[in-house]
């Protein structure tokens, strides 16, 4: 696959929204004070009757979206991701999940490549918050291009509540224009036959890097993007499991309770084999360049490679 | 509304009688429940079903109908009792009252396809936001149907309740009424002691609503406190309803104890004495 250039995936969300709202006349956008860095200034643009401003307060908005749920709407709420997946968890869990109503909650500012705000502001916990919830679906796109399409597939391919994940920094960009959304569907990206990387989010583009890496030394891995983490697709991982023989997880989130415990959910029950975790090893963030933060907390192609070569030999023995 | 359900001055009162009797008699089956604030509240819950509701019990989706949201869902028994005296179910159905396989669950569930249940509750603090997001819906809809949502006093210590409250004047949504169970009752004790809410009406006041206080036991008064939400401004609209926590049974009115508690089967019956006697 090939970059295109870098941009960040709010923005794909934020335009993915604006489009799906040309096409979803009920799609409406709660607004929690930060509209423009979560990318739905684009929306409110185009359709400033169907923006409702509810400032700085993401438990009311939380369950004001699910009022206007329940009379008819399609509502977005999106705020940084650690707000919207915790400061509300509790009107997620009730207002929302438990009456099994159609909002979409945008989480921002997701994973430690937020960089200089510092902890406070890195989602790391969102996706355990989320997955855990009866009812809820979870997004994560990888780039810009496939957020976009993750915004429409939340309004038109799903009938109950949508916690979809995206970043703040500029990355790569470089799923193909054409490659399909479906929701609940895993993507090969790389085949491989010695290991499989599943990936989720920014890291995905990471961990091509990281296969190149390994093929120099003489490891194929497998590269699947999952960009749906709720409902995971076993179909694409158990076969992962039996033909590769062993499991990487990657993901920009904690290792307790996230992505890769999702997967390890599935990897026990179905086909065991050596598996292991790059994530955040349970600890909170730091302000620094996002960049330097990847590479300290082990998330960048490197520290994927060499994390690869350690499960590779365990395989092996 | 059909004419069979509209009640005024004593058939209001007999009504709520009857369907405190059937409170009684549903939480006794049930053996667990929130008996205190289900009695208070049933003369508002009559009203509001019997009077003022623009609602069809054989159409419990019909678009036009008004919207109640009960936030305080641990007060499902007068819901449920007034819904099934209203026909939207039939009265056997209330002794299935927290039971496996029930659609009677503990507090509310939208997803048990009760009729009449417009969504699911119990976690407090959260039914005026639920409600702030229907009436929006419902003025971007130009739609001429209200949301009535049932606070409690105690509930309102949930911070929530006020970036509702917030954003429901913001938003100037006079299609809202809010009604507070005043009855100054809450699980530890009474309201001034767990944690003060007055000046309760100069908060609301303070936060854009048109306030208008009555006897929450008194159809009359209710009645007329309704009546006059009808011609807010472009103000939301909160009545502070002053009620007495097991209203009816005059050995447990205003006892904070009986907030979850219910009678057992001698109770029961001499409970069930007390109302018809005080009736």
């Amino acid at each position: 696959m090939i970059k295109r250039g870098d941009i960040p995936t709010k923005t794909g969300f934020g335009k993915g929204m604006a489009d799906a709202g040309a096409s979803y006349p009920e799609l409406v956008v709660l607004g929690a004070d930060i509209t423009n860095s979560v990318g739905l200034n684009f929306f409110k643009d185009r359709f400033p009757d169907r923006f409702f401003s509810l400032g700085i307060a993401e438990q009311n908005c939380a369950a004001v979206a699910a009022g206007l749920a329940l009379g008819g709407k399609i509502p977005v709420f999106s705020t940084y991701g650690v707000f919207a997946a915790q400061r509300a968890t509790d009107q997620i869990r009730v207002s929302i999940c438990y009456n099994n109503l159609h909002v979409i909650i945008g989480g921002a500012h997701a994973g430690i490549s937020v960089g200089p705000d510092g902890a406070t502001h890195q989602a790391l916990e969102d996706i355990a918050t989320m997955r855990v919830l009866p009812n809820m679906t979870v997004l994560s796109p990888c780039d810009a291009t496939q957020a976009a399409k993750a915004a429409l597939a939340a309004v038109n391919q799903v009938k109950g509540p949508v916690y979809l994940r995206f970043g703040r920094e500029a990355v790569p960009d470089f799923t193909p224009e054409d490659l399909p959304f479906e929701v609940g569907k895993g993507q090969l990206f790389r085949d491989g036959s010695d290991l499989t990387i599943l990936s989720t989010g920014h890291m995905t583009w990471e961990c091509l890097i990281a296969a190149e890496m390994l093929q120099e030394k003489g490891i194929s891995a497998r590269v699947i993007n999952i960009h749906t983490i709720k409902p995971l697709d076993n179909q694409i991982i158990i076969p992962a499991a039996k033909e590769t023989g062993a499991i990487l997880t990657a993901e920009e989130h904690q290792i307790y309770g996230g992505f890769g415990s999702a997967v390890a959910e599935v990897i026990v029950r179905h086909y065991p084999v050596p598996m292991d975790f790059v994530g955040v090893n349970d600890t909170f963030g730091e302000s620094g360049k996002p960049d330097e933060l990847m590479a300290k907390y082990g998330l960048n192609a490197q520290g994927i490679a060499s994390a690869a070569i350690k499960l590779f030999k365990r395989k092996s023995l | 509304m059909n004419s069979e359900n509209y009640y005024a001055g004593m058939d209001l009162i007999r009504k709520a009688t009857e369907i405190r009797k059937d409170i009684i008699l549903s939480l006794a089956e049930a053996g667990s429940g929130h008996l205190g604030g289900s009695l208070g509240m049933a003369d508002v819950f009559t009203v509001l079903y019997f009077n003022v509701l623009n609602h069809r019990p054989d159409e419990p989706d019909w678009q036009e109908r008004d919207r109640l949201i009960l936030s305080i869902g641990h007060i499902a028994p007068v819901l449920y009792t007034t819904l099934a005296h209203a026909g939207y179910f039939p009265t056997a159905e209330l002794m299935t009252l927290r039971k496996l396989g029930s659609r009677l669950q503990g507090h509310p569930s939208r997803e048990t396809g009760l009729p009449g249940i417009e969504v699911s509750s119990g976690s407090l603090g959260q039914g005026l936001s639920v409600s702030v997001g229907l009436a929006l819906a419902g003025k971007m809809d130009q739609q001429n149907w209200k949301v009535y949502c049932i606070l409690g006093d105690g509930e309102l210590q949930e911070g929530s309740v006020w970036e509702a409250a917030m954003s429901a004047s913001h938003h100037k949504l006079n299609n809202l009424v809010a009604i507070v169970d005043r009855n100054f009752c809450q699980i530890d004790g009474n309201t001034p002691h767990v944690m003060e809410l007055e000046p309760l009406a100069g908060k609301w006041e303070a936060f854009g609503w048109l306030v208008i206080e009555c006897n929450g036991n008194d159809v009359d008064e209710l009645i007329d406190a309704f009546q006059q939400a009808r011609f807010s401004d472009d103000r939301p609209v909160v009545i502070l309803a002053r009620t007495i926590m097991g209203k009816g049974v005059k050995s447990i009115e205003n006892d904070f104890r009986w907030h979850g508690k219910v009678p057992d089967d001698a109770q029961k019956d001499s409970f069930i004495a007390e109302l018809l006697l005080n009736q």
